[in-house]
This record gives structure tokens, C-alpha cells and sequence, in this order.
């Protein structure tokens, strides 16, 4: 039953931990993009419609990520080409999306989609105990963990990565060493769609294999709030989603024991629970502002 | 200046006729329901616009005009919605969730020549509101009686909404259903707050599949609970549509929400000029609650089912007949004594065998 439990609690911490990942490198770059939520679900219908077209999973994953890039494309243009207010173009992109995806899936609802089956990793999938967890998993959960680690190594121990955290946390020093701004943003803002869409693709793919308006049900926003609160920190972004996935399913998992406490009450837990333990860990405030890009939704326009 | 006047005067003019058009019928009518999920939440929106689109195509488009609104969040938001309806020249609006009955009210008050008609809620503060709602409550007996001769373990899974006197008569129901059958039968609920959100739906079935319940049955709206149910191979209970594409194998029954004919009789009503303040609590009687082929079971509990379900047709029996006890062990209905209606529409109470804890 805990093997059970925890399988649960990765797939429910798997879309949060794609998207925030991805929206992390975004915002270390200076770009806030409010439209995680828009590009997750339009990653979702996408990644759908293309898996029950063709009847191949990995197909529709791939559709699922090339929806949320080129969908971040669209805000790159708007805030990036044309220095348009982020917050703005992040909410329209929002907006956008969850009309967009309802209109072009609209012929896809009621339908069983196709499941991207877990794929088990030879004889480490048969170890005791965390064989199957971590080992046994579908395709985006390793995803999510390599990107996690990857993003991290990117961008604290390569001399790209410092770039653009330096384009981040000062876009007119970076622009005056020679770092092309608008570049390097280009392609952290299409990385965060990217993750978008795959995170998107999980909810349609994996987590609930059929495609329904407004699935994403808000988890774009989760997934914001997660790099806010793990204060731009790769490390503490996996903890938050872990967290946060943990106590959703372990408060479903009390009311079903009947422990009596209110529903309500369990039900704002994961909420209260990531908020907390995120701001305690993050509560030297010199560091949290160290880690802060400091050009965070400003739009640059270089001069010539 | 002078054109203001003509447009207002012409706007005016327009206004009296339309009122006068009002009190003796009206050649066509503008429909508009709001709803509270997407339309394509194969659920509970989705069928009210089953019934809108009913509606349309049986009074046809020269009687009935219609538009909607999806993803209408309960509260502010739904005031605005709603007057912006009203404003817009909508003679009669839908509103189609129990949040809404405050915002409805309110926006009646503003718009006597429009009527209101609000689902599932109790208030009709004005003479231009009425409400609407279906005894799901019976088909949720009959699946109770389904479950508890189905169940191995002795206990179904409940994936609730939110606890206001709809859900609680569906748990109920549930119950008493299943006690009929077997009286040590055990029900697991658990509270998603929410009406709408396969994850969490889902992560709930999941949850209470890992708690040993071998039967599942939801009042949220999408069909992720019966897709987990059908991944895991347990037996599960379709809710507002009928769900067997998402578990052919799984799919025990599907209370379905038919709502075409009382929108088609609400509206006519407009037209003719016959509209009056109504509380409809219809069920299966009436056709508002349909139950979908019953599969996956054996025919001796097919043919139970459907025995219950033809006397709660007929009235012979009520689920809520007494003796019953509330939860906490006092009598709740004496031998023989039936619920009424307006108590049922207030319930906030459990009977006796649910071990969860009713949010207050």
C-alpha cells in the first residue's frame, strides 16, 4: 500500500515539478511568463489529439512539447520582440489557452485516450523497496528528475548557465559585456514552454489518460507559486512539488480512514504545507535575495 | 442632441414592447444558461447543454434563441454573468449550479421582465425565480443496492463535491441502499472540494482503491474515477452522463441527468406566456433521472435493480422511508414514515452506518 501511495504522490508532483522547472529558467533569465497554466494545456490538447490521431503515445508526448514552444514563441514575440508588458501577455496567454484548447478539442471529449505506459528499467526496476518507485516509472517521471538535475548543473556549473543568470539579474550589464540579451531570453522562455507542454502532455497521457476542458484545473499556477516560494532554487522546487504532491494525496488518504478532522481543513494542507516549509528554507533573506533574478519582468530594449 | 433623443425614444418604444409581449407570450425567445464547468466536462454542464441543444432543436430556431456561458465561477463573477445576460435581452436564464442562487436572486430583483430559473437551489426570493432540480437521490439508492450485492469487500469508495444538501441525500441514498442489502455495508467518503478536476478525482479513486474498496462511485463530474477504477479493475458508478466508453468493463450503471424536457417545457412556457413560479423536483417519474444500462453484473442483480428502479417510477416506494436513524443513533423517520421534500431539500445530516464526519 505505501509503494501504492508513493506511485501516486509521484505522478501528482511529476506535471508541477515539469512546468515550475521549466518556468525557473524563464524567470533566472528576467522573464516572468504568467502563462504556464495557457501553455500546459494547450501542451495537454495537443498531446492528446495527436496520440489518439496516430495511436502513438510518444507521438502525442512529442506534439504535447512543441505545442508549449511555439505557443512560447507567441509570448517571446510579444514581450521580447516588442517589449509589451509581461505580466499582460502572460495573463492573455493564459486566457488564450484554456479557450484555445477547448475550441480545438472540443471534438475529443468523451473519448479514452491512449496511456504512455510506465517503462521499467531492467534489474533495477526488481531492487526491494524503491525498485518500482524509481525505477519503474512512466517516461515523464524520469524526465522531470533529469531536468531537475540537469537544470540545476546548467545553471549553477556551466559558463552558459551563467550567462543567463547574469542576463537575469542585470540585463543592461549583461548587455554591455556583449551577452545577447533577447537571445539567451528567446530561449529560456521556449524552454519554459517546453516543460509546459510536457507537464501538459503528463495530464493527458498519463495522469488522467482523456482529454476534458480546463483539466490543468489551476496546476500552471501551482507550479508559479512553487519557483516564487523555492525562492529560484532547482533543488527546492523538487521538494516543494514532492511536498505539495504528498500532502494532497495523504489528506485524500485521511479522509478515507475517517480521522475526522474537517474536509475543507486537509483539502488547504498541501497549500499551507509547501508555503510553509518553502519559506522556512528559504528563510535567510540575503540569500533568497541573491537568488532573485533582479530584471524579473522588466522588458529590455537594447540601445543602439 | 436630437438624435439621443430619437434613439432614446426608439429604445424606449422597444422596451414597452417588449414588456407588452411579455405578459401574453412572444413570438421567439432568447434561452441563455450559465454553467459552471466547461461544456465539455462530460458531466454535469455537459449535460445541461445536451438539454439546451434539445431544447433548441425541438422548438426549433425560429421559437428559441439560445446562448450560453461556461466555466462560470460561483460567486461575484456569476452576478456579473448573469446581469450581463439580462442586459443583453435573454427572456429567460438558466443558471445551472447551486453557487449561483444568492447572485440569481439578486439579479432578479433588477430584471422583473426576465425570468430566472436556478438549479438545484431552495431561494425564490422573487416572483420571477424559480428552481429546479432532480431526485438523483433515486438512482443513488439503486446503486447502493447494486454495490453491496457486488462488493467483496463489503465497501464502496465515495468521491464527494462539496457537503450541501444535494451530495449529502446522494450518500444517503447510497447507504440505505446498500443496507437494504447488506446492513454491516461500509462507505468511504472522501471530499474533493471541488466539482471539476480529473487529477484530484482521480488521485481520490486512487486513494480509496488503495484502501481496500473494490466499488466506486463519485458526485464530481469528470470521468477520471472511472478510468482509475477500470486501470485497477474495480467496479465503478457512472455520474450525470453515461460513461462506458471510459470503463466498458467497469461501468456498472450511469445515473444520467436529463434535463432536454424541462427545458423544453420552461421555455414553451415563455412563449405561450404561461411562465409562472415554479419548484420542480423532478426524478424518475418524470424522466429528469435515467439510469443507463445496467452491465457488468449478473442478471439476478440486474433484475433487482431494475425492480427498484420500476417502483421508485411508480411511487410504491420512496428511499427515504422510515425506520431510519441518524447517524448519531436518534430516530430520524418512524416506521413507515416517509421524508418530505422540504426536508430532504435541507439536509445536512447523516444516517446511521457512515462513518465519516459531515463538514459543517
Amino acid at each position: 500500500m505505501l509503494e501504492a501511495i508513493l506511485l501516486t504522490i509521484a505522478t501528482a508532483a511529476t506535471p508541477l515539478l515539469l512546468a515550475a522547472i521549466g518556468e525557473l529558467v524563464a524567470e533566472r533569465s528576467g522573464v516572468l511568463n504568467l502563462g504556464v497554466e495557457g501553455m500546459m494545456i494547450m501542451g495537454a490538447v495537443a498531446a492528446f489529439a495527436v496520440a489518439y490521431t496516430t495511436g502513438n503515445p510518444w507521438l502525442g508526448a512529442l506534439a504535447g512539447a512543441l505545442a508549449g514552444v511555439s505557443f512560447s514563441l507567441l509570448f517571446g514575440l510579444l514581450t521580447l520582440t516588442l517589449a509589451t508588458n509581461q505580466v499582460a501577455s502572460g495573463l492573455a496567454l493564459t486566457i488564450l489557452g484554456l479557450g484555445a484548447s477547448g475550441m480545438l478539442g472540443e471534438s475529443f471529449v468523451g473519448l479514452p485516450g491512449v496511456k504512455l505506459e510506465a517503462v521499467s528499467i531492467p534489474v533495477l526496476s526488481d531492487l526491494p523497496l524503491v525498485g518500482r518507485l524509481l525505477f519503474g516509472q512512466d517516461p515523464f517521471f524520469y524526465l522531470s528528475i533529469l531536468l531537475g538535475i540537469g537544470v540545476w548543473w546548467f545553471l549553477f556549473r556551466s559558463r552558459a548557465g551563467l550567462e543567463l543568470r547574469s542576463v537575469g539579474a542585470n540585463h543592461a550589464s549583461a548587455h554591455a559585456l556583449g551577452l545577447k540579451v533577447i537571445r539567451v531570453r528567446y530561449l529560456a522562455v521556449m524552454f519554459g514552454g517546453l516543460c509546459a507542454g510536457l507537464a501538459g502532455a503528463q495530464l493527458t497521457l498519463v495522469y488522467t489518460p482523456q482529454w476534458v476542458e480546463n483539466m490543468s484545473a489551476g496546476r500552471g499556477w501551482i507550479a508559479l507559486a512553487l519557483v516564487v516560494f523555492a525562492s529560484w532554487r532547482p533543488g527546492r522546487i523538487v521538494v516543494g512539488a514532492y511536498l505539495f504532491g504528498a500532502v494532497s494525496i495523504g489528506q485524500l488518504h485521511a479522509q478515507a480512514l475517517g480521522i475526522g478532522l474537517p474536509s475543507q481543513l486537509l483539502s488547504a494542507l498541501p497549500y499551507l504545507a509547501t508555503i510553509a516549509v518553502l519559506v522556512l528554507i528559504s528563510r535567510d533573506r540575503r540569500a533568497t535575495l541573491m537568488n532573485t533574478p533582479a530584471s524579473l519582468g522588466q522588458p529590455f530594449v537594447p540601445d543602439r | 442632441m436630437k438624435k439621443t433623443l430619437t434613439t432614446l425614444a426608439a429604445t424606449a418604444a422597444v422596451i414597452l414592447t417588449a414588456s407588452a409581449a411579455m405578459a401574453q407570450g412572444m413570438d421567439k425567445v432568447k434561452a441563455c444558461f450559465i454553467y459552471v464547468g466547461p461544456v465539455g466536462d462530460f458531466g454535469w454542464s455537459y449535460q445541461h447543454d445536451q438539454g439546451r441543444q434539445y431544447a433548441e432543436k425541438t422548438l426549433g430556431t425560429d421559437k428559441v434563441e439560445t446562448a450560453f456561458l461556461e466555466s462560470v465561477p460561483e460567486g461575484a463573477d456569476a452576478e456579473r454573468a448573469i446581469e450581463r445576460f439580462a442586459r443583453s435581452g435573454c427572456n429567460i436564464i438558466f443558471t445551472t449550479s447551486f453557487g449561483y442562487m444568492d447572485a440569481t436572486n439578486k439579479v432578479a430583483a433588477q430584471f422583473p421582465d426576465v425570468k430566472f430559473e436556478h438549479a438545484t437551489g431552495y431561494k425564490r426570493e422573487h416572483p420571477n425565480v424559480a428552481t429546479y432540480d432532480s431526485k438523483f437521490f433515486q438512482g443513488r439508492y439503486v446503486i447502493g443496492q447494486i454495490a453491496a450485492k457486488l462488493s467483496k469487500t463489503g465497501s464502496a469508495g465515495y468521491i464527494a463535491s462539496f457537503p450541501i444538501p444535494e451530495v449529502v441525500q446522494g450518500i444517503n441514498s447510497f447507504m440505505l441502499g446498500a443496507q437494504s442489502i447488506n446492513p454491516d455495508f461500509k462507505v468511504k467518503v472522501v471530499w474533493v472540494n471541488t466539482w471539476f478536476d480529473p487529477g484530484k478525482e482521480s488521485d481520490a479513486a486512487k486513494a480509496l482503491l488503495d484502501q481496500g474498496v473494490d466499488i466506486l462511485t463519485q458526485h464530481t463530474d469528470s470521468t477520471a474515477p472511472m478510468q482509475v477504477a477500470a486501470e485497477r479493475g474495480a467496479m465503478a458508478f457512472g455520474q450525470a452522463s453515461d460513461m462506458i466508453a471510459f470503463g466498458p468493463n467497469t461501468q456498472l450503471t450511469s445515473i444520467i441527468d436529463d434535463w432536454g424536457p424541462y427545458y423544453v417545457e420552461r421555455i414553451k412556457a415563455v412563449l405561450d406566456g404561461t411562465w409562472t413560479q415554479t419548484a420542480t423536483w423532478a426524478g424518475m417519474a418524470e424522466g429528469h433521472v435515467v439510469m443507463a444500462p445496467y452491465t457488468n453484473m449478473p442478471d439476478d442483480v440486474k433484475a433487482m435493480a431494475e425492480a427498484t428502479q420500476a417502483k421508485i417510477t411508480s411511487g410504491e416506494f420512496h428511499p427515504f422511508t422510515g425506520p431510519i436513524m441518524k447517524q448519531d443513533g436518534t430516530e430520524w423517520l418512524a416506521q413507515g414514515v416517509v421524508a418530505d421534500d422540504a426536508t430532504l431539500a435541507g439536509l445536512n445530516f447523516y444516517v446511521k452506518g457512515i462513518e465519516d464526519k459531515l463538514p459543517q
